[in-house]
């Protein structure tokens, strides 16, 4: 077994409204931050887990997101990077 | 008749919940922690507001794994009802009880307020005691409250009768300003399938009596007897 550090991102599904990340193009827009087309705000995950190998590790860190770390109906996910830590 | 109220950490509702039915209308009920397995031969379940777990990660997501969880969704499988409120809606709808999800109000702020409401579907095993189209007032206190599906979802839902109330204006209210979070065809609550889990962001327990400004409330409870005690 090895430790590895997986990093995830979820973020709203594209076309549904996210306030969140509207009110922050916004406030870029008002610092002048003219080019800003449009953000999404969600959230940053970093797991530790023991696993076989990286590709066990993203498995379950797949499964993970399936099951807990996003919405299926209103997220999307995507593993940014594993690492042996 | 004997309602069982879930208590999760972070709940708040639920002493409001067991006086409705206790105070309001002479029932029986009992409390269920959240480590229990055991739902003591309730015949109905109350998931009450509040914010379980902080709502860490997401309104409802980590509460949808409590031990007791496993017996309300056998519950809710067997036909029995089970009325969820507020985070017990967002729970639900994380646990699979409900379609779809409730995220973040559109105004970005947490709302507090009574807002009109109305009665959809006059005809359920939670609104018989209702008038078809009766425009209700409920309190809402939420952040989260926004139902969101996919179209083919709520399609499906309103098809099928099972939007159960809207957010709809009062005669005094302007017709842009009544949905108060922005909820997906004005939805502020819905049935599932089977028609024995409510879902819904209003609190109808903290509005059973004129002295809390509205008894709109009440006739929840009371369609829920009718139909289960018959």
């Amino acid at each position: 077994m090895t430790r590895y550090r997986v990093a995830v991102h979820v973020v709203p599904r594209r076309g549904l409204l996210d306030p969140q990340g509207k009110a922050v193009a916004d406030a870029l827009h008002t610092l002048g931050f003219a080019g800003v087309a449009s953000v999404h705000v969600g959230r940053h995950l970093v797991l530790e887990i023991d696993a076989h190998s990286e590709s066990d590790a993203r498995e379950q860190t797949s499964n993970m997101c399936g099951r807990l770390l996003a919405n299926p109906v209103t997220e999307d996910f995507e593993i940014a990077s594993v690492s042996a830590v | 008749m004997k309602f069982g109220i879930v208590t999760f950490p972070g709940s708040n509702g639920d002493y409001d919940a067991y006086q409705s039915v206790v105070e309001g209308l002479g029932e029986k009920a009992v409390y269920l922690w959240h480590k229990d397995h055991d739902l003591q031969h309730v015949d109905v379940v109350i998931l009450p507001g509040g914010f379980s777990y902080g709502d860490y990660l997401r309104a409802g997501a980590i509460a949808r794994f409590s031990p007791i969880m496993r017996e309300v969704v056998a519950h809710a499988e067997r036909g029995a009802p089970v009325l969820a409120i507020c985070n017990g809606f967002q729970i639900a709808c994380e646990a699979g009880l409900l379609p779809g999800a409730l995220l973040r109000n559109a105004s970005l702020k947490f709302v507090c307020a009574p807002v009109s409401l109305r009665v959809e579907n006059a005809s359920s095993n939670f609104t018989s005691a209702y008038g078809a189209n009766q425009l209700i007032t409920l309190p809402i206190a939420h952040g989260d409250g926004r139902y969101s599906a996919d179209e083919e979802t709520l399609d499906r839902l309103e098809g099928d009768g099972r939007v159960a109330f809207r957010y709809a204006p009062d005669a005094l209210q302007a017709a842009e300003s009544y949905n108060p979070n922005g909820s997906m065809r004005d939805i502020a609550g819905i049935l599932n399938a089977g028609g024995n889990v409510l879902g819904m962001m209003p609190h109808p327990e903290r509005a059973i009596d004129s002295v809390l400004g509205s008894a709109d409330g009440l006739p929840i409870i009371e369609s829920i007897l009718h139909r289960v005690a018959a």
